[in-house]
């Protein structure tokens, strides 16, 4: 992926191309000193030191969707909740949405602050073993919006990569804004001198998601980013009175499951909707701890394992 | 894809949306609230009106709006006042533009920095000659970012916009990230019109039994502490979803429901927003 400057002319070679400031399209443009002096093509000194706090990491897993709402950042949480049940395991949980962080509600972290140390930033803990970071802990008031640009934010994800001392990690659960654009770009970009796992793709059943969802895998394929898997969140509801389901958000055109073998990507399994689970996100608790036996629970269990055995 | 254009000029700009008499845009910190949805729904509801409506989509990683209103196959063509928008039928009286248009598959993905999203929302808003028209509503991807930063700074000095509409769902998480939005629109000079909590409760058509399936009172509880105004709240109605995703207008087919109900209240509020 080269860089073009916005006030590159039409042709610009990128960048980061060996015919960066030479090539004939490159007269007169006011980068042209730039490129030539072959600044832009040395190796991102930030980028070692990437590599040298993902060395401690065993297993990197993003979690994507192209459609805001379908759940991310509840399973996100949830997966690094479960990943922690095992106590002898370290979780990471990082998250990049920096216009919209929900994680530090999610986790019951709300108003809690970065400490910095001679190590780096320090994560904020959940508990022992699960460590925690996101824009959300760098803001005076969680109503502070961040109005950022590109630039600005990509510049924040790499110092979380740089600067955040985890330790040694067994799991770090990635949790991403919808789309396919400078966070994941970004993200991706920075993570590619080490081993990522991959991506676990969440989505709901109806068309309008999966739009976006087949757009998100395409990327993935884009950037050589392995896909663990799809899961379909929000897969029906079961009224609580008559107990008979619905499904909110039918699936008109068959929903993730027929998605997924269509794309050829691994199906990892339906999560339903249950009223009770965005009440814990909203009050920071974990509804795998708090309602263990319920469908969910379960049904998220069971993701979870798939995924533990794909991370091998 | 091909998205080249003339140069566009500071008149063209300008007479492009001088022909717009009222902007609204349709803004949510959170992703998955029905933005797209609720744009839809308000544009279709002013045509149903006898209204002249655009609909801008400038959500280019997700755009939703072709698939709503089965728009898919259409193309985008030139005129000599720029882009002509896809109308979605022979009245001409809804007028729609989205990157959607210009992708050659569907399942194409726009991998775009700031910079080139930037410059695509900015020919959107100067180049589509949209004609005259009532009403235009923008609808947004979720966030405070590039697209929204670049719609507000190039919607800036227009006299035009009468401001945005932010949706939400009731739960906590959602109305803390449209909180950010309300100080985005504070910190950036925005109009806010007001508020709407969608996906609030679902009656199950078994037993007619409401559950609170976000939660429930979280929108209208933001508009009263903030001091905005509360337009309304819509339902969870999976019938809704479903007309985007089958080509019917779902207030013609169920005009007896609550959801039709909360649609056009929310449409007669903000028709009859006073701007001085």
């Amino acid at each position: 992926m080269s860089d073009k400057p916005e006030n590159a002319p039409e042709h610009c070679p990128g960048t980061t191309s060996e015919e960066a400031g030479k090539a004939s399209s490159c007269e007169g443009c006011p980068n042209q000193k730039i490129c030539t002096s072959g600044a832009l093509r040395a190796p991102d000194p930030d980028i070692e030191k990437v590599k040298e706090r993902m060395a401690n990491i065993k297993h990197k897993i993003l979690v994507l969707s192209g459609k805001g709402g379908v759940g991310k950042s509840t399973f996100s949480a949830h997966l690094a909740r479960g990943l922690s049940c095992d106590e002898s395991r370290q979780i990471a949980l990082l998250d990049i949405d920096i216009c919209g962080p929900s994680i530090p509600r999610m986790v019951g972290l709300e108003g809690e602050q970065v400490h910095q140390s001679g190590s780096g930033w320090s994560p904020v803990y959940v508990e022992d073993n699960l460590a925690v970071m996101s824009v959300g802990f760098l803001l005076a008031s969680p109503d502070d919006a961040v109005i950022w640009r590109g630039p600005k934010k990509n510049g924040l994800i790499k110092q979380f990569l740089r600067d955040v001392d985890w330790g040694e990690v067994d799991y770090l659960v990635v949790d991403t804004p919808p789309g396919t654009s400078d966070e994941h770009i970004s993200i991706v970009q920075y993570l590619s001198c080490t081993h990522v796992d991959g991506a676990v793709v969440i989505t709901t059943p109806q068309e309008v998601s999966l739009l976006d969802v087949r757009k998100e895998i395409n990327f993935c394929r884009k950037v050589k980013l392995p896909i663990i898997g799809i899961v379909e969140n929000m897969s029906g509801f079961v009224c609580p009175k008559c107990k008979t389901e619905s499904k909110i958000f039918p699936p008109t055109t068959g929903g993730a499951e027929k998605m997924a073998t269509d794309m050829n990507v691994p199906f990892l399994g339906k999560l339903p909707l249950d009223p009770r689970i965005g009440r814990c996100c909203d009050e920071g608790k974990s509804f795998l701890a708090e309602l263990p036996d319920s469908p969910a629970a379960v049904a998220y269990t069971e993701i979870i394992e798939k995924i533990i055995l794909h991370c091998g | 894809m091909s998205a080249s254009t003339e140069p566009s000029t500071e008149n063209r700009a300008d007479n492009n949306f001088e022909s717009v008499k009222h902007v609204i845009l349709v803004l949510s910190g959170k992703g998955g609230v029905g933005k797209s949805t609720v744009a839809t729904q308000i544009a279709l509801g002013l045509q149903l009106t006898g209204k002249k409506v655009g609909l801008l989509d400038i959500d280019l990683c997700g755009p939703s709006t072709p698939t709503m209103l089965q728009l898919e196959d259409q193309d985008i063509h030139q005129c000599t006042q720029g882009w002509v928008p896809v109308f979605t039928d022979s009245s001409q009286t809804l007028a729609v533009m989205s990157i959607g248009f210009l992708l050659n598959n569907r399942d194409d993905a726009v991998v775009w920095r700031g910079p080139k999203k930037n410059a695509m929302i900015k020919q959107f808003i100067e180049d589509v000659s949209w004609g005259e028209r009532d009403y235009l509503i923008i609808d947004t991807p979720p966030g405070t970012s590039d697209e929204h930063i670049t719609v507000v700074e190039n919607l800036r000095h227009r006299e035009n916009v009468d401001g945005a509409v932010l949706v939400t769902t009731p739960q906590a998480v959602s109305v803390g990230d449209v909180r950010r939005e309300l100080a985005f629109c504070r910190k950036t000079g925005v109009r806010v019109l007001g508020i709407i909590e969608n996906m609030s409760g679902f009656v199950c058509p078994h037993c007619k039994e409401c559950t609170n399936v976000f939660s429930s009172g979280g929108g209208e509880a933001l508009a009263i502490e903030t001091g905005v105004p509360f337009l309304g709240c819509i339902p969870l109605d999976p019938a809704l979803g479903q007309s985007l995703e089958t080509g019917t207008k779902y207030t013609e087919a169920f005009p007896q429901s609550s959801t039709t109900d909360s649609i056009f209240n929310i449409i007669n509020k903000l028709t009859s927003v006073n701007i001085s």
